[in-house]
C-alpha cells in the first residue's frame, strides 16, 4: 500500500473512531439532565410533592458515587454535616414506651403517595432488620437489632450514638441506605423516643 | 376436579395463606407459591386476560372502526411474536425509543383514532375492578413473545441514550427517605421483610425478574404490567406519581432490558 492510503484510510479510521466516541460522549446524561426528565415524567399526588426530585447534596453525593468509591474528604464532609444536624431531646429524655416503639417497628404506611396528610407515619424498622424475638418477618437490608441494648447497655454515650443513627445515619456512615428518621422528619421526636425504648429498654422484648 | 374448579379452589387456598400470614406460614409462602404454581401447571389466571386482550386487539374499535392488527410493534405491522423482548425500541414514525405499553397506546390513538388524554387517563385496574383493556392488550402481546429471547437493541443513538439516561435513573437518590432503585436491588440475598429483592445489577436475577413480567399478582388478583411494577415501586420509594408511559420510566425499562439480555421471556408469568 502506498503511504498516502495507508494515510488516508487511518484517517478516515480516526474519523469513524472519533464519530462513535463522540456518540457516547454526547449523550451521556448529567445529573441535572436526569432530574429534569424525572421531574417532566413525575407528578404531585397527595402529599408526595414532585419537588422531591430536587436533590439535596447528599442526595447528589450519594447518587453520583453510587458504583465508585467516595473520595474521603466528601465522606467525612457529609458525615459532619449529618451529625451536626442532629437534634438531641429538648428534655433530655432519651427513652419512651416500648410498647409505643413495636407499633411504629411493626408500622410501614406514612409518606407514599397513596398516604394523606393525616396519615401517622410508622418506622417499618421490620421491613429492613430482626428486632424481637417473636416478630419473624423481618428483611435483612440493615443488622440484627436483637439484644441492641442487652449488649451495649444503656449509658449516656450509648444513648446519644442511638438517636443520631436513628436521626440521621449518615453521621456515621455517608450514603448507607437507612433513612434519615429525625432528618427527614419521618418520625417525631416522641415516636423516637418510643423507638429507642424499643431498643434500649431491659423489658423490650428486644433485649430478652 | 376440572381445571376451572381447581384453580378457584387454588385461589381460595392461597387467600387463606395470605390472610393468615402467621410467621410460620409467612416463612412458607415461597415454597407455598411454588406448589400453587405447579398446581396451575398452565392454568395461569392471565390466560382469560390473555384472551379477552386478543379478542379486543382484533376488533374494530374508536372512531375509524379500526382493528389494532396493523399495529407496529417492532417487528412489522401485526407481527407480534417475539416483539416484546425486542422492546423498548427505537421507532422511526415517532422519531423516538418506545415501550410496548407506550406502543400500544400510540396504536390505538393512530389507528383507532381514540383520545390519547382518555386511553392513557386510567391505565392500571384498581383493587377488584376489571382489568383495563390496556392491560388485556399487553396481556395478550406479551403471550405472543413467550420463549423469545430478550434482545433490547442498542444500535441507534437514541436507543443507547435512552439506556444510559435509564442507568441514571435507576442510582438516582431522592425523597423524604433518599432511596434510589439501587437501596433494595444492589445487592444479593436482601429481603424486605420477607420478601427477596432481585439484584439487579446482576445478569440472571435481571433476566428472571425482565422475564417475567407483566405478571399475574395472586394477592391482588390481578394482572400487573412493567409499568405498573416500575409505578408501585416508586410508591414505596417515596416519590411523587410516575406519569404513566413518561420518558422517564421508558428509559429505566431499556436499561432494565438490556441488563436481562439473553434472558428468555415466560410471561404473564405469577407471583405472589
Amino acid at each position: 500500500m502506498k503511504p498516502i492510503k495507508t494515510l488516508s484510510l487511518t484517517a478516515s479510521l480516526a474519523l469513524a473512531l472519533g464519530a462513535f466516541t463522540g456518540i457516547s460522549q454526547a449523550q451521556s446524561p448529567t445529573n441535572d439532565d436526569i432530574a429534569k426528565l424525572l421531574k417532566s415524567s413525575f407528578q404531585t399526588r397527595s402529599i408526595a410533592k414532585v419537588e422531591r426530585i430536587d436533590q439535596s447534596e447528599l442526595q447528589k453525593q450519594c447518587s453520583a458515587y453510587a458504583t465508585t468509591a467516595m473520595p474521603d474528604n466528601i465522606k467525612k464532609s457529609l458525615e459532619k454535616a449529618a451529625l451536626d444536624g442532629v437534634k438531641y431531646p429538648s428534655d433530655g429524655k432519651y427513652l419512651g414506651d416500648w410498647k409505643a416503639g413495636e407499633k411504629i417497628a411493626q408500622s410501614g404506611v406514612g409518606m407514599q403517595f397513596s398516604d394523606n396528610e393525616k396519615t401517622v407515619n410508622g418506622g417499618n424498622c421490620y421491613a429492613c432488620h430482626q428486632l424481637t424475638q417473636a416478630e419473624l418477618s423481618y428483611g435483612n437490608i440493615g443488622p440484627t437489632l436483637y439484644q441492641y441494648g442487652k449488649l451495649r447497655g444503656n449509658t449516656e454515650p450509648i444513648l446519644k450514638y442511638t438517636w443520631a443513627r436513628i436521626w440521621n445515619a449518615h453521621a456515621f456512615n455517608a450514603c448507607n441506605i437507612m433513612p434519615r428518621f429525625g432528618d427527614a422528619g419521618i418520625l417525631s421526636e416522641d415516636q423516637i423516643r418510643h423507638v429507642m425504648a424499643l431498643l434500649l429498654d431491659p423489658k423490650s422484648p428486644v433485649n430478652q | 376436579m376440572n381445571p376451572r374448579k381447581s384453580l378457584i379452589a387454588g385461589l381460595l387456598a392461597l387467600g387463606g395463606l395470605f390472610a393468615a400470614q402467621s410467621p410460620a406460614l409467612a416463612q412458607n409462602t415461597q415454597a407455598e407459591i411454588e406448589r400453587y404454581r405447579q398446581m396451575l401447571g398452565d392454568g395461569n389466571p392471565a390466560e382469560l386476560l390473555v384472551m379477552r386482550g386478543e379478542g379486543l386487539w382484533k376488533k374494530k374499535l374508536g372512531p375509524k372502526n379500526a382493528s389494532l392488527e396493523a399495529c407496529d410493534m417492532g417487528k412489522g405491522p401485526g407481527m407480534l411474536a417475539g416483539a416484546y423482548a425486542e422492546l423498548p425500541r427505537y421507532f422511526a414514525d415517532t422519531d423516538a425509543v418506545m415501550d410496548a405499553e407506550s406502543r400500544l397506546v400510540h396504536c390505538m390513538v393512530t389507528l383507532q383514532g381514540l383520545d390519547r388524554a382518555e386511553v392513557v387517563k386510567r391505565p392500571y385496574s384498581g383493587a377488584g375492578q376489571r382489568q383495563t383493556d390496556i392491560e388485556a392488550l399487553i396481556a395478550y402481546i406479551v403471550e405472543e413473545s413467550r420463549g423469545a429471547t430478550i434482545n433490547i437493541p442498542q444500535k441507534h443513538p437514541k436507543e443507547i441514550a435512552s439506556f444510559q439516561r435509564g442507568e441514571k435513573i435507576f442510582f438516582y437518590r431522592a425523597g423524604p427517605y433518599d432511596f434510589s432503585c439501587a437501596s433494595c436491588h444492589g445487592e444479593d440475598g436482601k429481603r424486605i421483610r420477607l420478601q427477596d429483592l432481585p439484584n439487579l445489577m446482576k445478569s440472571e436475577p435481571a433476566k428472571r425478574a425482565f422475564a417475567t413480567w407483566p405478571a399475574y399478582r395472586v394477592s391482588q388478583g390481578a394482572m400487573r404490567t412493567m409499568q405498573w411494577r416500575l409505578y408501585d415501586c416508586f410508591r414505596q420509594q417515596r416519590f411523587p406519581e410516575m406519569q404513566f408511559i413518561s420518558p422517564a420510566s421508558v428509559d429505566l425499562i431499556t436499561f432494565l432490558g438490556v441488563r436481562a439480555q439473553g434472558g428468555k421471556m415466560d410471561s404473564p408469568a405469577i407471583k405472589r
